[in-house]
């Protein structure tokens, strides 16, 4: 293969590979705080998607608004789903829980058909233009966004956990809910934030790839497969593992690709199966000896 | 008028009364001591008199108002922080971080507040960082500020875990056996420790088995034997006491 070929199938791994990161962020997240793996996940990246549409054809609002009114109302949604959904039977086993997200993924997706049919629907780049040059490869203008985004999420979030007290208040429930809550931490709040923040990130995933592959009501099921994929890789546990987890997988699915792409839809459930298997803590987290 | 209150609490278990009818006073800046042998009911009457568990009978008072049956995040709130025997820290957080979660409800940021207005939040979280530091330096860890909790030893852990408490800025500080499992240099550290923390106006109460921490830092000691309270004095007059001579005696018997 041509060093140029291979730069190629590195730059649509790492570009893949930053979506899932995104989604892996919110299994992340909502995982540290409650536990559970959230599947309706992949619906908050279809979201995202619709209402970046939404906003942008049917009122008319320019790109530059429309994408930061689609996560927020996205988030909200998120809220709202954690405190319909989940807070009502939040003592309930993790394992009712899940299934609950299941139930929520498949009433988001259908609720979704409705309101916006079953086409695909497309979405203008951000910057259009022609692909950028790169050492006999080319970069879409869109890669880019994306690999922004998640720079900024990442620092962001870096940022959060590290230095500010909702941060580290997310981050004790995480370690230890009952001494999180004798601290004076309201940890109902803490999971609501978790859900919303999820959500966002959801969001921003799906509108940031929309210009590339369309939206449809059905696609949220498939990526949150490849998120939790991702954030499994990466151990669930801290961001920077839920990204680096996200673009290893983006980057195992390319190099498939050379012997069959049919098989790359096959990589996640793989990768998810062995991790399970083989090392469960995922790939960057230490195990840390428990204390009696 | 006495900072903590108890008065006549009972607690139950199926037959087997743990805590019976047991009443005494703590007073503002003291280091109040509750000992007694094995099974004593101590720890039953500290999860009694921290709001955890409810007595089957009488009233527990901080400052005049009753806090049986609050939820324990209120209780922080009004200033009455409790350790744990078993240690219970953030064990993947720094030791610094661990005190920061500590001052959580009296740091003032609220949730969107922290999302939203990002030069504010840097001074807080400077200021409470100092604020951390000074806790450390309290207990004599803040060398160790950067160290892992889980990575510590058990004689810093459990000073950190007052540190900890610390951090929520308490009037009143009940520490559960914070001695247990602690070598005899640790112990002098321990002591010297709670003697700092009263003489900044956090009023001690402790529930504890060592006998030695607590001859040398109480200002006034309680007797619990079987359920009972069987003396109540300072150190000196406590040590003479025969029925305290008596029960421990009777457990030093049964040991052997």
């Amino acid at each position: 293969m041509e060093t140029s070929e291979l730069l190629q199938l590195v730059i649509a791994g790492l570009k893949n590979g930053s979506i899932y990161a995104l989604l892996a962020l919110g299994f992340t997240i909502v995982y540290a705080a409650t536990n559970v793996i959230n599947f309706a996940q992949g619906e908050f990246y279809m979201l995202g998607g619709m209402f970046a549409v939404f906003a942008f054809t049917r009122f008319g609002l320019p790109l530059v608004l429309a994408v930061p009114v689609a996560v927020l109302v996205v988030a909200g949604i998120g809220v709202l789903f954690e405190r319909l959904a989940i807070r009502p039977r939040k003592d309930a086993e993790p394992m009712a829980l899940i299934i609950i997200t299941v139930g929520g993924s498949l009433v988001f997706a259908s609720l979704a058909r409705h309101a916006f049919g079953s086409d695909a629907l497309p979405l203008p780049e951000f910057t259009p233009g022609p692909s950028i040059p790169f050492a006999g490869a080319a970069i879409e203008r869109q890669a880019l966004w994306i690999w922004g985004i998640v720079l900024v999420t990442v620092a962001g979030l870096t940022f959060l956990y590290g230095k500010t007290r909702l941060g580290r208040a997310m981050r004790a429930c995480m370690q230890n809910r009952e001494a999180a809550r004798l601290m004076g931490i309201d940890t109902a709040r803490v999971v609501m934030i978790s859900f919303g923040l999820a959500a966002a990130l959801g969001a921003l995933a799906g509108v940031a790839v929309t210009p590339l592959t369309s939206t449809r009501f059905d696609i949220g099921a498939g990526i949150a497969v490849k998120g939790f994929a991702a954030a499994i890789l990466g151990g669930l546990g801290s961001p920077l593992a839920a990204v680096a987890g996200g673009l290893l997988l983006g980057l195992i699915e390319q190099a498939v690709i050379p012997f069959s792409s049919a098989l790359k839809d096959v990589v996640a459930l793989a990768v998810l199966l062995a991790v399970l298997f083989l090392r469960p803590q995922g790939l960057f987290r230490r195990s840390r000896r428990e204390k009696v | 008028m006495s900072m903590l209150s108890i008065k006549g609490i009972t607690k139950r278990f199926g037959g087997v009364t743990a805590v019976d009818d047991v009443s005494f006073e703590v007073f503002e800046g003291t280091i109040h001591a509750v000992i007694g042998p094995n099974g004593a009911g101590k720890s039953t009457a500290f999860n009694v008199m921290t709001g955890f568990d409810k007595p089957d009978a009488g009233t527990v008072t901080f400052e005049g108002e009753t806090i049986t049956g609050l939820k324990p995040h209120r209780i922080v709130k009004r200033g009455v922080v409790r350790t744990f025997q078993n240690t219970m820290l953030f064990d993947e957080m720094t030791a610094l971080e661990n005190v920061l979660v500590g001052m959580h409800v009296r740091t003032r940021v609220g949730f969107l507040g922290a999302a939203l207005v990002l030069p504010g939040v840097r001074a807080e979280e400077r200021l409470a960082r100092e604020e951390a530091h000074r806790m450390l330096r309290v207990v004599g860890l803040d060398e160790e500020a950067g160290a892992t909790a889980g990575d510590m030893p058990h004689g810093q852990r459990r000073l950190l875990e007052i540190a900890r408490a610390l951090g929520a800025g308490p009037k009143l500080m009940l520490l559960d056996e914070p001695a247990a499992g602690l070598n005899n240099a640790e112990t002098a550290q321990l002591a010297e420790t709670l003697r700092r923390i009263r003489d900044t106006g956090v009023t001690i109460v402790v529930v504890e088995h060592d006998m030695g921490l607590v001859m040398d830092v109480s200002d006034e000691i309680v007797v619990l034997n079987e359920g009972r309270k069987i003396a109540e004095g300072p150190p000196l007059l406590i040590q003479k006491d025969p029925a305290v001579i008596e029960a421990y005696l009777g457990e030093e018997a049964l040991d052997a």
